[in-house]
Formats: structure tokens, sequence, C-alpha cells
């Protein structure tokens, strides 16, 4: 297992280096200007220029300009935008809230997904199985933020169910944005789900426990769903890239303070070094969440962690 | 099992070893559900691969909802003066948002243009940018596996570092970044602007597809007929041509029909943040844009819908035809 462990560990630091230097290319070192749109509408004023060149230190060669920004990443340093706030202050005023809108949403991905793949794949081939596999192809073809807009429009103004908004983002007010976010991967989790239960119901140790005598739902519920549910755990955490991205727009929305409200409002702003400095420390976080779920993986399946 | 044995050692070079496609032939065999659904009729010649799958496609009504829906936006992207005789950009502030009536029928927008002539229109955006975006992605994902996997040794190493290393970094996350810095001016040509958000996509998707096609070549190499064709002495150029790439080629199009319905959401969520399409190109993503703000929503909600039922049928019709390909292609369904 530390064998694992270390070897996932050494393995991601290629990859945190390679995906930082890419963010850092598209940002800074492609031909193009690297101060366009970091000044609103109009061009920057010379005086401007040459500070952001001497801040990002782009009159050096390319490898020295990235070793200096990757030293700055690692001092948790992502700039400072219009505002004058670090964008790291920025961030860490607003993630609570993001945080609590993420868990929900993954509590619904959880629940109501594992709860629909486990009847869709015990009533394979049935109505009900079909009816789960159309219906969360029609999920995944709704676009979150037609999603989130006729959510809002039919649970929080027409019949008044949830809060329209979630200004101050408490637990009760991010109930409706949370199942907004999450719908997109309960489909996929519901599909997962569904193909593992399918493919596991003729192993082995399920036909031992039918001739054991157990019933179908404890052959269920305690052999096949148990061994069902790794890949289905790993894509709930492979799946944190799409969440993020999802909470700019439910986050928009709602008009929750969050992070991804943050980057929208930045984007419109045309506030360049927020937008960089959030959307990279998303990046990140995203970086992090596959690594821990790689090594729940290896606790989870002993057969990954031996070889 | 009625099944000539040929068709299921063609579909064996798909995505499953022997071992597992004879496995799901003798399951069948025990319960005994698929194998009289799926069991062909026509004489005793073997089938290819391609025909075999044809054959299960043409009887899957998932498959003609979604090509009737695909070719109707396709002809929509093509030819808006098909749907609608009105402009598009004629917009007349003192009718801005009227409800559907028998002269705007779904209705008008802030700007008092028709909703139903810009949604028709929008079509060729969200199509070209998902089509393009599909190319891009396909090719150079295709020729990335097929030289990782047909080399091999340290160029694939290095190959798959490479695609592991842009894969790490999510796709609408990265187009924020891409899209924001190269901002567009007042003044840039559509198809630059269409070309930024395609650039953005195939830079950031190519990944997924090259471990596909690498997967799936290395399924293929060890075949009888690539051993032959390599002991008569054929180039590798030759055999990628003419024995690997259509025996491997399978998943990766069922994928990308299945991406090309995801990267017009992306388009459209880009659009819908204001930095994929602008006005004034018209779009699915810049109209439910415009439409979303909140006050619009609840007084004029047809301007959100229209657009919005347009685009989700539009993302939903590629998903299907990926869906359906997907099962003709699979072995384990026979």
């Amino acid at each position: 297992m530390l064998k694992y462990v270390i070897r996932r560990l050494l393995q991601m630091i290629p990859v945190v280096i390679g995906a930082t230097f890419i963010l850092f290319c598209l940002v800074f070192a492609l031909p193009g200007d690297p101060t366009a749109g970091r000044c609103g509408d109009r061009p920057c004023p010379p005086a401007y220029v040459a500070a952001f060149r001497a801040e990002y230190h782009l009159d050096k060669p390319l490898l020295v300009q990235y070793g200096l920004y990757l030293g700055r990443l690692l001092h948790g340093d992502l700039g400072v935008n219009f505002y004058g706030n670090t964008v790291v202050s920025e961030l860490a005023a607003r993630y609570p809230v993001t945080l609590r809108l993420a868990f929900i949403a993954v509590l619904v991905e959880i629940f109501v997904g594992i709860a629909a793949g486990v009847i869709a794949g015990v009533r394979h081939g049935g109505f009900l199985d079909y009816l789960i596999l159309v219906s969360s192809l029609v999920v995944i073809s709704i676009p979150i933020f037609v999603i989130g807009s006729l959510a809002q429009l039919v649970f929080g103004m027409k019949l008044g169910w949830f809060p329209v908004t979630a200004g101050d983002g408490s637990w009760s007010q991010l109930v409706l944005p949370g199942f907004v976010l999450g719908a997109l991967s309960v489909a996929y989790v519901a599909r997962l789900t569904r193909a593992n239960l399918i493919d596991n119901q003729h192993a082995d140790y399920v036909r031992t426990a039918k001739a054991k005598g157990l019933s179908g739902f404890r052959i269920v519920t305690i052999h096949t769903l148990r061994n069902s549910l790794i890949p289905v755990i790993t894509f709930i955490g492979y799946d944190f890239g799409s969440l993020m991205g999802g909470a700019i727009v439910t986050e928009q929305i709602f008009n929750i303070n969050g992070i991804g409200n943050f980057i929208f409002r930045s984007i419109n702003q045309r506030d360049g070094v927020s937008v960089v400095g959030a959307v990279t420390c998303l990046v990140l976080v995203y970086l992090l969440a596959n690594l821990l779920v790689d090594l729940l993986y290896g606790v989870l399946d002993p057969r990954i962690s031996h070889d | 099992m009625t099944e000539p044995h040929d068709s299921s050692l063609a579909k064996d070079a798909l995505g499953s070893s022997g071992a597992t496609a004879l496995g799901a032939v003798l399951e069948d065999d025990l319960s005994g559900i698929d194998a009289t659904t799926g069991g062909p009729v026509v004489g005793t010649k073997p089938r290819s691969l391609w025909s075999d799958a044809w054959y299960d496609l043409r009887r899957d009504p998932l498959f003609w909802i979604s090509a009737v829906l695909i070719v109707v936006f396709i002809l929509m992207a093509l030819f808006p003066g098909l749907f609608t005789n009105k402009d598009p950009r004629q917009c007349d502030l003192s009718v801005a948002r009227h409800i559907p009536s028998p002269a705007h029928w779904f209705g008008t927008d802030i700007q008092g243009c028709d909703v139903y002539a810009r949604t028709i229109y929008g079509a060729r955006s969200s199509i070209l940018v998902g089509i393009l975006a599909t190319l891009g992605t396909a090719i150079i994902g295709s020729a990335v596996g097929l030289i990782a996997g047909f080399r091999g040794g340290w160029l694939d190493t290095l190959l798959s570092r490479t695609g592991d290393i842009f894969y790490a970094i999510p796709l609408l996350l990265g187009g924020i970044i891409i899209l924001y810095t190269f901002p567009n001016q007042v003044g840039t040509p559509y198809i630059v602007v269409v070309l930024k958000v395609v650039a953005a996509l195939a830079i950031l998707g190519w990944p997924s597809i090259a471990r596909l096609m690498r997967s799936s070549v290395l399924q293929v190499m060890p075949h009888d007929y690539i051993q032959a064709a390599k002991a008569l002495g054929a180039k590798p150029g030759r055999i990628i041509l003419s024995h690997v790439l259509p025996n491997a080629m399978a998943p990766v199009m069922v994928v990308s029909t299945i991406n090309l319905g995801s990267y017009i959401a992306i388009e459209a969520t880009l659009s819908y943040l204001g930095i994929g399409l602008q006005e004034p190109a018209i779009s699915w993503g810049v109209s439910i844009s415009d439409a979303s703000g909140l006050g619009y929503v609840r007084s004029a909600p047809f301007m959100l819908l229209f657009p919005s039922l347009f685009l989700s049928l539009a993302v939903l019709a590629f998903i299907f035809l990926g869906e359906a390909s997907q099962n003709a292609f699979d072995p384990k369904r026979h």
C-alpha cells in the first residue's frame, strides 16, 4: 500500500508541473499580448504594461519566467485584482459557500444517482430500466444553465417551494441550487451504477450467494452493489472538475456569493487577474481531488494497490 | 446461438478480449434474454463489423429519432431560409418582449427581434462549433493514439504522459482561460470568433480520444491479419491505413458522436458566460444568456424556453445517435 501511495504521489508531480506550465503558456507566453483584456475594453496604458511585464518577469527566458511563476503559485500568490485585493483573499472569503453547494450536489449524486442505477440494474431490460436510461440521456442533454433557469422559474417562482435566490448561502437556500448542480452527474452516476450492477450479476460470487439461498435483496445490497460502487466512487471524484465548472453557472443563476459567481463577475468586468487566478486555483483543487480519489481507489479495491 | 462465428470474431476487435466476448456469448445462452432478439436472419454469408453494426442500427428507434433530428438541424444550419422568411437582425424595439403570436411564433426578445428567426439562425453557430471541434479532437486524438499504440516504446510514453497533462485540465475551466486570454474585439470576423472556441475545445479535448484510440490499436495489433501483413512485408503506413485503422476506429467514432453533443453544450455554456460567441453572432447560447436576466425569466419565459429547447434537442440528438451506435457496436449485446 505504501509503495502504491508513493508511486501515485510521484506520478502526480509531472502532471501538476505540466498542467501549470500549459496554463502559464496560455496566459503569458503565447504570441499575443498578455495584457490584452486586463484593462477593460481599452488597451492598457504603457505604464501598466511595463509594471505587468516586470511583475511577471516577461523579459527573462521562458523557463525562468515559468519557474518564478510556479514559485509564486506555491506561495499562494495568485495576483492582485482591480480592487487592490489579493485573489487569494477574495477566494478565501467565498469558498465556504461553494463547498456547501458542492457538498449538497455530491449528496444528491450519491443518493439519487445510485438509487436510480440500482432500480434500473435490478429491473434490467424492463420498463423502469428503459425509462431511467432514456430520462438520464435527456438530463445529460440539457445544459446546466437551462436546468438552472427552469428550476428557478418552476420551483422558485411559480410553485414557491424554494427560495428564488440564495444571497447569504445558508444550507436551506442551497438545496435547489445543489440539485441543479448535481443533476448532470446524477444521470452519469445512475448509468454507471446500472452498467456495473448488470456486469457483476453474472460473477461467481453472486452465483455462490444464490446457491447458498440468500434473498435477492441481500445479494444486491451486500454483494453486487458493494463491488459495483467502486468505479462509481472514482467517477464522483473525477467529476469534480465539471462540478466546479457547473458551479460557475449555478452560482450566477441563483446569485450565490461563492467562487463561481466571483469568476463569472470577473469575466464580465474583464478583471483578468481574478479570472486567471481563480481558475488556476480551481484546476489545482481538481488535481488534488483526483489524487485523493486515486488513493481511495487503492484502499477500496486491494487488487489495484497490490501490483 | 444462430450467430455466425466470423462476426463475433470481427466484433472481438472492437473492445473486448476473446475471453470476455466468449463469456458474454455463454451468459446469453444461459440467460436466454438477448440471444433471441439479436440473432441475424440473413443467409449464411458472414458480415463485416460495419455491416453488422448497421444491421443492428437500422432496427433501433433511438437511431431513427436522432437521425431525423440531426438532418433537420443540419438543414437549419445550412439553409435557415427554408424554415423562416424573417430576418433575425430585423428588430423593432416597439414590439419588444411580446408573447408568442401568429406574427411572432416564439414571441420577441428584449430588442424586439423575432425569437423564432433567431432560434433558427442560431443553429448554424452551434452545429458549426460542434462539428469542427469534433473533427479537430478526432483528427489530433486519433493521430496521437495511432502513433502511440503502433510505435510503442518511448514515443508511446511521451505521448501518453503529454495527454495526461492536458487531460488534467477540465474542459470548461481551461476553455475560460483560453478564451479569456484571446479576447474578441468589436470588429473580429465571425469565423475567427467561432474558430477560437473550436481551438479551445480541440486543444483540451484531444487526450480522451487519443487514449481511446491507443487502447483499441493495442487490442487490434496482436491479431493474425496484422501479423500476416507484417510477414508479407507491408509498410507501416499501409498496415495502419488498411488494417489497423478500419478495425480500431469504431469506438472513436462512437465517442466522437457523443462528444459532438457535449461540445455544443459547452459552446453554449461559454457563450452564456460571455466569453464564447458574442453579439452580433447569433447563437442559442447568446440568446439564452440574453433571456436569463432575472426579471426576464419571470416576465418573458418564452425568450428562454425556445432557444433552450432547440439547444437541448440538438445535444440530445447527437447523444442518442452515439448511444445507439454504441449499442450496435457492442459485442456483448449478442
